[in-house]
């Protein structure tokens, strides 16, 4: 039961029907509340990727506090270190030293010598100017075995060029070495699951007989550096596009953004750049589309019209999969999104034509702290912030696509919301785990 | 290098100091930062969050409003926000950047309340000091702006328990028990700050004969309300009947006397303990004070926060790095601390788990012990493990 601090007998409104909201930003942007929706990788989940790498941040403590803590979570306290920075570091300068000079002691100290370290700096240093390239070329000096990656932890640059999360993403990478391209190798990158053996798109690549490369799958240090002779990169996630344009401009990978969809063209259309990228013909998607199609029906009869909320964390294209179940005859009634990608432009409009009512709410705005979290009835909610709004225990715990891509993907997507209809869950601890799916993640 | 940490993890920080002092008032917190700050807070620093529906937000800071300056921005967004919401206050806590471009938080505290009507705090936290630090300002600026100042003694004994967090005292029924031992003891509990206490509840803090401090936070309120009200405090949590009895009759003694006192104040060990206890001051102190008093065995504490001599513990040392920390803990053979402190005590030494919520966050928060209810469950633990 949700105790109220506020004293505030009135409830605040803030959806919007579809049909009157602006695209692609709806609300207001303001002070900012954060649900206890954790699933999301933060960037040290992302950094735990790369097999035997270790993790230096160098921040303020507060700052520290949230990364640490993530590490122990994930019982990899012993691939984690800090550097605190103090005023005293602030006011009379030697960023640079601090850095190097912790990063080596820490280097020292340590057990056993890494063979990747991924350094994380903060707004500190980007306010303060530091001379990083200062720091990186003195650390590869000092210790040229060992490999480094610049990180960043700096999310006063969210808005000013690459979030911290397409950084990342992209820095993941970093530390491939360049080495003869192998015509038959293909990386998928920047996700931070396995794409499902079962996609159409996993299919083709194996079938095809092609080795596929993920760092979800990497088990060793040098199975990562491997991934540095696929001479295609494939990425899927948003977030993992100025990754993969890094790639083909550093190694000369050919780089394919194929993003996740639940648009039956759009997923064929991929489908077919990646047989033209492969050099293989385009295969016929249509008993491909009939499974789908197939299985949304299945999953329509048992949910019939039980309303549906959907939350932006739980797929980079909410949108795209509110139609389709629109299209199948799904009750969608909420979406939780404080805004959405340009990429989903012709599905708000859709949307916004065919079903004007659907309710869009914020996540972030502070009046969702005080929003009475319940529904009048029964909601299968797609998403943990959405199971969180609406106080649902029917949820599909699913957060960036959950590695479903494809006409696969969306049979899959419906198996487990029917899944989710039929099984309550315990959402309080399931939602408020951070990084769903990390291993050893609590 | 002292801030180099290998293995150890990190205290909360100042600003959500200022978060959990305020959580349960009914006001309006802001943490001006860009984001970060809100989801380390959320997540590992306040239990409650899932529960309790607390005004705490992120001011959502961006480079532009840090380079081109102006808290007009903060100003307008906040005020927009309790227009709404109706907060019984505001408080703003700092974080690097606002201490990088110097943000005045008193001058915008003031403005927002002259523009708002809402009784308006600004803390000049950094997130570069702990948790003890911030929920001290927290808890003297509501000692000095929320408390009535025409309060009138109580005829009976009373007092206010200062310093409750749950970073320190984690939600598992600590706060309440204490608060339960004093009122057998006697006392009637005005108000405890700030856990299960309302703001109406605060404000008649002046009333109470005496103020009881459990932990270091609680400090700068209770000097504040003795320079108010003339309250004497007594520092000290009531762990274990010995020390719990110690407690109350110091509160006692410290009522009609009007004198202060630390109850864990005794002499030094005449020789080195065998065990250590790490923690925060008082809790510390407390603790290896109420062993004392159980079992004779003596403890030494070690303290990796900030504190001040009036309640460092007698015989104590300061380890405010992981370096120093295992230097200090080689002579003992027992170690009383939480679990993330393991990789850095002696390998042969004895363990004993005392999780922090402080420290290790939500990890082992089920494990935490409630000491002052259950004190002998702990001291089988610390002598059969």
């Amino acid at each position: 039961m949700l105790k109220s601090l506020s004293g505030r007998p009135d409830v605040p409104q803030v959806c919007v029907p579809i049909g009157s909201a602006p695209f692609p930003v709806p609300f207001a942007s303001g002070l900012e509340y954060v649900p206890p929706a954790r699933g999301v990788w933060n960037i040290v989940h992302v950094g735990m990727l790369i097999p035997e790498a270790h993790q230096i941040f160098v921040c303020a403590p507060g700052c520290l506090r949230g990364v640490v803590l993530t590490a122990a979570e994930m019982n990899a306290s012993d691939r984690f270190s800090t550097v605190a920075i103090r005023e005293s570091d602030v006011l009379e300068g030697g960023m640079e030293s601090l850095i190097i000079e912790g990063v080596t002691d820490i280097l020292n100290r340590l057990p056993s010598r890494p063979p990747a370290v991924l350094v994380f700096t903060s707004c500190i240093q980007h306010f303060m100017g530091c001379d990083l390239p200062l720091v990186y070329r003195t650390l590869r000096a000092r210790f040229p075995g060992t490999a480094f990656a610049d990180c960043y932890m700096t999310p006063i640059l969210r808005k000013s060029g690459l979030t911290p999360d397409e950084m990342m993403r992209r820095q993941l990478y970093s530390l491939l070495e360049k080495r003869p391209l192998n015509s038959r190798s293909v990386s998928l990158i920047g996700n931070c699951f396995p794409t499902d053996e079962s996609s159409e798109l996993v299919r083709l690549i194996r079938e095809s007989g092609f080795d596929l490369k993920d760092i979800t799958l990497c088990k060793t240090y040098a199975e990562y550096q491997k991934m540095a002779e696929s001479f295609l990169a494939i990425s899927c996630c948003p977030a993992a596009r100025a990754g993969g344009d890094a790639l083909e401009k550093r190694l000369s990978q050919k780089h394919r953004y194929l993003p996740l969809s639940y648009s039956y063209r759009e997923i064929e259309q991929n489908l077919h750049r990646l047989s033209g990228a492969l050099g293989v013909p385009e295969r016929d998607y249509s008993s491909a589309v009939s499974r789908a199609e197939a299985a949304l029906r299945k999953a329509r009869k048992v949910i019939g019209g039980c309303p549906v909320a959907l939350d932006a964390a739980a797929t980079p294209r909410p949108l795209s999969l509110s139609r389709l179940l629109c299209e199948h005859g799904f009750s969608v009634e909420r979406i939780y999104a404080d805004g959405f990608s340009p990429e989903e432009k012709a599905d708000f409009e859709w949307l916004r034509k065919n079903r004007p009512e659907i309710r869009l709410y914020p996540v972030s705005r502070p009046e969702m702290r005080v929003l009475p979290r319940r529904t009048p009835g029964k909601t299968l909610a797609v998403g943990q912030k959405a199971a969180y709004f609406t106080g649902s225990s029917y949820f599909v715990n699913v957060v960036e696509g959950g590695g479903m891509y494809g006409f696969d993907g969306i049979c899959r997507m419906a198996k487990k919301m029917t899944d989710a209809f039929l099984h309550e869950k315990d959402a309080r601890s399931l939602i408020q785990m951070k990084g769903l799916g990390c291993d050893g993640c609590r | 290098m002292k801030q180099a940490s290998c293995f150890l993890s990190t205290y909360a920080a100042d600003v959500s100091g200022v978060c959990s002092a305020l959580f349960e008032l009914g006001g309006m917190t802001v943490m001006h930062d860009a984001s970060g700050c809100n989801s380390t807070y959320s997540t590992h620093d306040e239990p409650r969050w899932y529960d309790c529906n607390s005004m705490v937000y992120v001011s959502a800071l961006t480079e532009t409003d840090a380079v081109l300056g102006g808290d007009e921005t903060l100003i307008q967004e906040v005020a927009e926000a309790a227009a709404g919401l109706s907060p019984q206050f505001i408080a703003l806590a700092g974080t690097p950047i606002p201490m990088i471009t110097g943000t005045d938080f008193p001058a915008v505290a003031e403005i927002l309340e002259r523009r708002t009507g809402i009784p308006s705090f600004g803390f000049p936290t950094n997130s570069m000091n702990s948790y003890l630090s911030g929920a001290g300002m927290a808890f003297r600026a509501l000692a000095e702006r929320m408390v009535d100042r025409a309060a009138v003694k109580t005829a009976e004994l009373s007092a206010n328990i200062l310093g409750f967090t749950p970073l320190d005292f984690s939600v598992n029924g600590s706060a309440e028990s204490i608060r339960k031992r004093l009122e057998a003891g006697g006392f009637r509990v005005i108000s405890s700050w700030a856990m299960g206490s309302s703001l109406e509840e605060i404000r008649r803090a002046g009333r109470a004969s005496v103020n009881l401090v459990v932990s270091s936070s609680g400090l700068p309120a209770a000097r504040r309300l003795r320079e108010l009200f003339h309250t004497p405090y007594v520092v000290g949590i009531p762990y274990g009947e010995r020390f719990s009895e110690m407690v109350v009759s110091d509160l006692k003694t410290a009522a009609y006397t009007g004198r202060s006192r630390v109850s864990y104040a005794a002499e030094p060990a005449p020789r080195q303990p065998e065990t250590a206890v790490i923690g925060e001051s008082v809790a510390a102190g407390s603790l290896a004070r109420a062993v004392c008093a159980e079992t004779g065995e003596s403890a030494q504490v070690l303290c990796p926060l900030e504190t001040c001599p009036e309640i460092f513990p007698p015989g104590g040392a300061k380890a405010p790095s992981e370096e120093d920390l295992a230097e200090s803990l080689k002579p003992f053979k027992t170690v009383i601390a939480d679990p993330l402190y393991r990789p850095v005590c002696p390998k042969d030494c004895r363990f004993v788990p005392l999780p922090h919520e402080a420290f290790s966050g939500r990890i082992f928060r089920k494990e935490i012990p409630n000491l002052t209810a259950d004190f002998g469950a702990f001291l089988n633990m610390l002598s059969t493990k």
